[in-house]
């Protein structure tokens, strides 16, 4: 279980939990991002923040201290997919 | 808007390509106004459906979730519900999703399913889709959703905008409505339970989508509305909460969760095919984000825009400047018989239309770039590189264009403020905006450093000062921005979540009429405040008029020359016209600061234009009016300048700290009708217009005094 700022560039991770409380959580959520969801770190701004997250075929960009609460599973083996195209 | 008259709503994720579909949809017959009392633009137009079918469209803006949160999420599903001031409810909905990312704008679509209005949704950027390799079954996703119409859409490449057009004109005639999900049993009887609470406290059953707003959202705004003001109110939600909870959600997760889990099934079998291929976005983040190379190409474009800002425009400035002086110089000689006439044409009207017209091409540039940057995608990039140095103060990254903007010209910058979606870092950019040292600016700046600081100090410390000027603005301004937001703004931040969306060709249509509106929106509203102040101006410059002060003077003096003696009278009007003697009572104000009379007199002449200093300065030195910064006769003139009483008497009035003085109150003042007429334009109100202009100008007089005080006693 990592927060999600710990996460170095590239890796990836599938959400544990966030803090519906929270503004940002609230739009991440909206945005899909839902506790299960895989997600990968792309990228941080060349100042060290905000981060860009990628999750369900979507690249979000979020502050640092706004990501505090999301909880991250990076040991779970799960590559970014787009929406599920169901074979 | 007549009350007969059709209407359908247009509804949206931001970066789906609604507004090139509404622009497709509806052409040139756009209107452009504001929501009553708040500061989000309506956007209107006439659409054709077919079969003499004509509808009001009407785009409202883009946005993720009907959660209430932010004030565009507000204006929308008060607008949705026919619950804002002067409006109704539409006839139907046009909901546009991108095709690419359809489980997640089918989040929106679900919730405005609970509005149970006729809806229609719009697959766009289907030519992006189908690159992916993405098949979209639309006859199964509309046979999920319970027979609303689903048509694939190509909007920028003008493709199926007929299908759209076909699609309203169904669900006008069918009222196809989109399936409800099914809530959970605990929480569709929390809901109820919420229904009938209102409807014994209010005498009225809300809707079931406002019962939602409440169970869901964390804040009142929607029972508000409704004006549920019971004081049991919060414990009533909180046991309806307790309900939701006892399902297993969280209350304020449980919409997205189950709405997405309903999608999610609703979605099975109906997208096939999909390389995975992420288009573009990805390699050229490579490059714009790189850690380098992107801070790099960002200075280098943001450069770009500024010096097109500041130098483009200078050109058709001139060319407005020359036709507005051919017009004084072909009207003025018709008016001659009529002096005070001739004064109010010249000086007045034809001054007050150009002091706005000359705006318009820094605008108009300046959105031409912004429009660019927006829809491309770069500009959400930009705001990624920069927050970090604007988030500790409050600001966010998309206040880096405004703010740099302001260097040209406050209007545009303040204009340019609409990108930022979070009313809190909105507000506090916009109160920045005006510190920033614009190109009026300049020529005071120049007057002083080549009268005064050249040549007592040398070249070097010329361009110092120059410089130190030019940064003044910023070092008052950031700290301003941290107390506000910090302190003095009760309004929650919005969260900085930011989709950086793919990268596309920018429309030359959607940008160029972009452009227009708001150059069209500037002219009508703030052109009438500036056109006002230049009127009011001129007449306290004018009044009184003494016919016969150019003669006295010349039986005085009889061997003044002609130009001497027109200068003479000039300087001689203007002492004794209302705004001289309004001058001379202040000065006593303005004595602190070292400024006697005449320089009392500019300072004030100039609060609707700062840059008039130099050429008020002209008149009250007597060199006659149109003297520029350059202008050797006015430099000598105020080299020689002395006090003529009081315990500074012959000494000059111009010392270095009177000139850093003024110059330090010049960078700070808010002298600039337009802008403020601006700022109350972009904030609702006069409130913060009047809140920045008393802020700014006595920041002036207190770092003016300051400046003039530590200096004369090291000098």
């Amino acid at each position: 279980m990592t927060p999600l700022s710990q996460l170095l560039p590239g890796q990836f991770g599938k959400l544990v939990s966030l803090n519906p409380d929270q503004a940002v959580d609230q739009r991440l959520m909206a945005l899909g991002l839902l506790p299960g969801m895989a997600l990968k770190l792309v990228r941080r701004a060349p100042l060290g923040d905000p981060l860009a997250i990628e999750f369900g075929g979507q690249v979000v960009s979020l502050r640092l201290a706004e990501a505090e609460s999301l909880i991250v599973d990076v040991a779970a083996d799960c590559p970014v997919q787009r929406p599920k195209p169901t074979p | 808007m007549s009350s007969k008259e059709i209407y359908v709503a247009l509804v949206g994720n931001p970066n789906t390509g609604k507004s090139t579909l509404f622009n497709a949809l509806t052409g040139l017959r756009q209107k452009v106004g504001n929501y009553p009392g708040v500061t989000v633009a309506r956007k209107s137009g006439r659409c054709d459906c077919g079969d003499g079918l004509k509808v009001e469209l009407v785009d409202l803006p883009g946005l993720y979730s009907l959660a209430a949160a932010s004030p565009d999420e507000q204006v929308v599903t008060d607008v949705l519900l026919g619950s804002l001031e002067g409006s109704q409810q539409p006839d139907a909905i046009v909901v546009v999703l991108d095709a690419t990312n359809l489980l997640r704008n089918l989040f929106l679509a679900s919730q405005l399913a609970e509005l149970n209005l006729p809806m229609a949704l719009v697959l766009n950027q289907a030519d992006i889709a189908h690159e992916q390799g993405l098949k979209i079954d639309t006859q199964l996703l509309s046979q999920r959703l319970g027979g609303v119409p689903v048509v694939l859409t190509s909007a920028w490449k003008g493709e199926g905008i007929s299908l759209v057009r076909r699609a309203i004109a169904e669900v006008l005639n069918k009222k196809s409505k989109m399936t409800r999900l099914t809530w959970p049993g605990q929480v569709e009887s929390a809901l109820g339970a919420i229904v009938q609470a209102i409807q014994a406290d209010t005498g009225k059953a809300p809707s079931s989508a406002d019962a939602q707003r409440i169970l869901f959202s964390s804040n009142a705004h929607t029972s508000n509305r409704l004006g549920w003001l019971n004081v049991q109110r919060d414990s009533i939600v909180r046991q309806a909460r307790d309900q939701v909870r006892a399902a297993g959600y969280n209350p304020l997760a449980a919409e997205p969760l189950i709405h997405y889990a309903h999608l999610r099934k609703v979605l099975e079998g109906v997208i096939a095919g999909g390389t995975g291929k992420q288009g573009n976005a990805a390699a050229l983040d490579r490059v714009l984000l790189h850690r380098v190379m992107g801070p790099i190409l960002f200075i280098g474009i943001m450069l770009g825009l500024f010096a097109s800002v500041f130098w483009l425009a200078k050109f058709p400035m001139q060319w407005i400047q020359a036709g507005v002086d051919f017009l004084k110089s072909v009207i003025a000689p018709a008016l001659v018989s009529t002096p005070m006439l001739q004064s109010l044409v010249t000086d007045g009207i034809i001054a007050g239309v150009g002091a706005f017209l000359v705006f318009l091409p820094q605008i108009l540039i300046l959105f031409l770039f912004v429009g660019i940057l927006e829809d491309s995608g770069y500009m959400a990039r930009a705001a990624f590189i920069m927050d970090r140095l604007f988030s500790w103060c409050g600001l966010n990254g998309k206040s880096f264009v405004p703010l740099l903007s302001g260097f040209a010209c406050a209007i545009p910058g303040l204009l340019s403020t609409r990108t930022i979606e979070d009313p809190k870092a909105r507000l506090a950019t916009a109160f920045a905006v005006p510190f920033m040292s614009c190109s009026a600016r300049f020529p005071i700046y120049a007057l002083m450093c080549a009268a005064f600081i050249g040549p007592l100090y040398g070249p070097g410390w010329e361009s110092v000062v120059m410089v130190g000027m030019h940064c003044v603005g910023l070092i008052f301004a950031v700290p301003t921005a941290f107390v506000l937001t910090r302190f003095v703004l009760k309004v929650k931040p919005q969260p900085f979540v930011l989709e950086l969306p793919r990268y596309q060709m920018p429309k030359p249509r959607d940008v160029i009429w972009r452009m227009w509106q708001n150059a069209a929106e500037f002219i009508s509203k703030a052109g009438t405040v500036i056109f006002a102040i230049t009127i009011i101006i001129w007449a306290l410059c004018y009044f009184p008029r003494d016919t016969q002060m150019s003669d006295r003077i010349k039986a005085a003096e009889p061997t003044l020359s002609e130009h001497e003696l027109q200068a003479r009278t000039q300087a001689a009007m203007i002492e004794q016209s209302w705004m001289g003697r309004f001058g001379k009572a202040v000065q006593p104000v303005f004595d602190p600061c070292g400024f006697d009379w005449k320089i009392t007199v500019g300072v004030l002449a100039s609060f609707p234009a700062r840059e008039v200093i130099v050429s008020t300065l002209g008149v009250t030195y007597s060199i006659g009016k149109g003297a520029e910064a350059d202008s050797q006769h006015l430099r000598t003139a105020m080299q020689e300048a002395k006090w003529m009483d009081g315990p500074r008497k012959s000494t000059p009035i111009f010392s270095l700290a009177a000139v850093l003085a003024l110059m330090v109150f010049f960078a700070l003042c808010s002298q600039c009708g337009p802008t403020i007429a601006t700022l109350a334009q972009e904030t609702g109100g006069w409130k913060w217009a009047a809140i920045s202009f008393f802020y700014m100008t006595i920041l002036a007089w207190v770092m003016a005094v300051v400046v003039y005080q530590s200096v004369i006693r090291f000098t």
